[in-house]
């Protein structure tokens, strides 16, 4: 088990300082002096901020040193929790951008994770070999998870907000709304929450249905299920084994799935004008603000980093094999 | 097995008619796979579907009669058959036919190309880890762990963001370096179970070289694996060029379906009711990504007699 864990965290450390370095690297490998780029893209007309914001990128990228001491610093920099200032808000560190993004993202992001992957497990295992069900579910399974994220938002804002007006175009609350710990205000905030979080789940669940139901047809066909069936066991304890064996896939498949579905959070975060980490992104792409996107990104990384572990030590609990140091958990 | 033509009867008197006894012989694995391909309904419908859209693809561009970044005469015009409109025009007047079939045949290409060289990558670091164990197995094995974690798509912003003039080739290339891990663990662990076989220790002794042991002896054993593999990467590189797209780090200068979307939702066209520009863009993605991943399953239920319906 130790063993076990060991190598995840090498795996994890290596993680973070080759996404570190590629964060750091980019914008040095770009042909050019980057600040020379940078201000001649960003076209600020005020002469004193473009000073300003000039000093700032040298000193940031502290060009004068040699490479190893800029590498160095910008380590330095980044246990300091300093990754510098956004352009477009300018004396705003980025810090404090990426901090106020956050809750929103994770708001849309953890509900919609937990919940599509458990009622993607129990109707997977319910439709897996039962020709009606399955019948519908598989065609709706594959026809969500094939639509790309921003597509179903885009369709649920033009039918529920638009011609419906069931529901707010986007944005996470109104903008005459008091902020405060109120009951309206915090209707007001789910109210405007549900239809970000209805379009990342249904993606979702579709992903998680299939698989879940592919995973259990194999399970019934292999041969403790086949033994057992001779044995006379009853159907609803072999699909109850099945599915205990059929789970362990699907909690792995949670850690690869987090890397796309975070991109889907992004996008419908764009479509719905809803202010987490995609929407500040997209408006730092847009108006190239690249240490906001350099900062979101080493955000993501920490943060994928964080449910990897999570998802390996639930990986340790389930599986028993993985605890008496055999071969299941193998990375 | 009722479309084998039984044999008819031979008189043992007649030595020449020997052959055509009415042994069953057992079914070759191409047409056994034939056999069941054609009755599956899931591969059928995935290979005509894709069939059309990848038809219209080829087609679509010589029929359209505007450019796709043009202005082609008239604002925000609902779909007609006049002047060629077929899809209407968007809120600058441009053709959404055009732009719909240029982004379809992008969608191919980045589908194709960033599939491809995943697919490639993948193969190449699987079959060496799963083939040589060993020091070159952990190395490969952690590269393809790390690759695995990190959250790609970020990645592929921060890359993106950066390049100044962007084009479908290098799209497709950064998506195909960024998304091979899992299906290198997956081809590394099939190897890993073929490797010990009896055929392979034969090809062993008789002294070939690995890369011909695993080519002609690994890899032809998992082709219909392969095969599923590069759908799926095919399928999956295609959504991710389309959020990235969307995110505006698309390819300059053309205009791809995700950009349409893009350009849609920037442009207010949900509240100006403009369906005929945002809904063809992701309708077809979620055809084509949908059709190829039906057609996964239903490859599946071909090569895997256990996974059959019966």
């Amino acid at each position: 088990m130790a063993r076990y864990f060991l190598r995840k965290l090498v795996v994890y450390a290596l993680t973070f300082v080759v996404a570190v370095t590629i964060d750091w690297a980019i914008p040095h490998l770009m042909p050019g002096n980057p600040v020379n780029t940078l201000m001649g893209r960003i076209q600020i007309q005020d002469p004193k901020v473009a000073h300003q914001v000039y000093e700032h990128y040298m000193r940031a990228f502290n060009l004068n040193l040699p490479l190893w001491k800029q590498y160095w610093y910008f380590w330095v920099s980044l246990f300091h929790g300093d990754l510098g200032t956004s352009i477009l808000e300018f004396p705003t560190p980025v810090m404090s951008i990426i901090t106020h993004a956050i809750p929103y993202t994770l708001a849309l992001l953890v509900p919609a994770i937990a919940l599509s992957w458990y009622a993607g497990n129990k109707f997977g295992a319910l439709a897996a070999r039962r020709k009606t069900l399955d019948n519908t579910l598989l065609p709706l399974g594959y026809t969500l998870t094939a639509t790309p994220y921003m597509w179903l938002g885009i369709l649920l804002i033009w039918v529920l907000a638009v011609i419906w007006h069931v529901f707010p175009v986007g944005f996470a609350y109104d903008p005459t709304a008091v902020r405060g710990f109120t009951w309206s205000f915090t209707s007001n905030l789910a109210y405007h929450w549900f239809l970000p979080f209805l379009s990342l789940f249904l993606v979702a669940f579709g992903g998680w249905a299939i698989g879940m139901r592919n995973m259990i047809i194999y399970e019934l066909e292999s041969d403790y299920a086949h033994y057992l069936g001779a044995l006379g066991a009853p159907h609803r304890l072999i699909r109850k084994y099945a599915f205990r064996n059929a789970m362990l896939p699907q909690i792995t498949g949670l850690a690869l799935a987090l890397g796309a579905i975070l991109g889907g959070a992004l996008v419908t975060e764009i479509v719905f004008s809803y202010p987490g980490l995609g929407y500040q992104i997209y408006r730092a792409i847009t108006n190239e603000d690249y240490f906001v996107i350099q900062g979101i990104f080493l955000f993501i990384i920490i943060g994928v980093l964080l449910a990897n572990f999570v998802v390996d030590i639930v990986y340790l609990i389930v599986d028993p094999r993985t605890r008496i140091g055999m071969e299941g958990g193998r990375s | 097995m009722s479309s084998v033509p039984t044999a008819p009867l031979a008189s043992p008197a007649d030595p020449t008619k020997v052959e055509e006894l009415p042994i069953r012989q057992p079914m070759s694995g191409f047409r056994e796979s034939l056999h069941f391909a054609l009755r599956n309904k899931k591969l059928l419908y995935g290979l005509s579907m894709t069939t059309a859209l990848l038809l219209f693809a080829l087609i679509g561009p010589f029929l359209a009669q505007h450019g796709p970044l043009e202005y082609a005469g008239q604002l925000s015009l609902a779909p007609t058959t006049k002047g060629g409109h077929w899809f209407g025009t968007t809120l600058q007047g441009q053709d959404v036919f055009a732009q719909f079939v240029t982004g379809l045949r992008l969608a191919f290409i980045v589908g194709a190309l960033g599939g491809g060289i995943a697919a490639i990558i993948g193969m190449v670091i699987g079959f060496t880890a799963g083939y040589r164990a060993g020091f070159v197995d952990e190395v490969l094995n952690m590269l393809t762990n790390v690759v695995l974690v990190i959250p790609t798509f970020a990645l592929l912003l921060v890359i993106a963001a950066y390049l100044q003039v962007r084009g479908v080739l290098m799209e497709a290339v950064f998506i195909g370096i960024t998304s091979w891990p899992w299906a290198a663990r997956a081809l590394r662990a099939q190897t890993f179970s073929l490797v010990s076989r009896d055929f392979v220790d034969m090809a062993r002794l008789s002294g070939r070289s690995s890369w011909k042991i695993i080519f002609r002896e690994i890899a032809p054993n998992m082709s219909s694996y392969l095969f599923m593999m590069f759908i799926l990467l095919f399928g999956g590189a295609i959504l991710i060029a389309a959020t990235l797209d969307f995110i505006g780090l698309g390819p300059s200068n053309t205009i791809s379906l995700g950009q349409m979307m893009q350009l849609s939702v920037q442009n207010a066209a949900l509240q100006l009711h403009l369906w005929w520009w945002f809904l063809p863009p992701g309708l077809a993605i979620m055809a084509l990504v949908g059709s190829l991943y039906v057609m996964n399953v239903g490859l599946d239920e071909v090569f895997n007699p256990k996974l059959r319906e019966m």
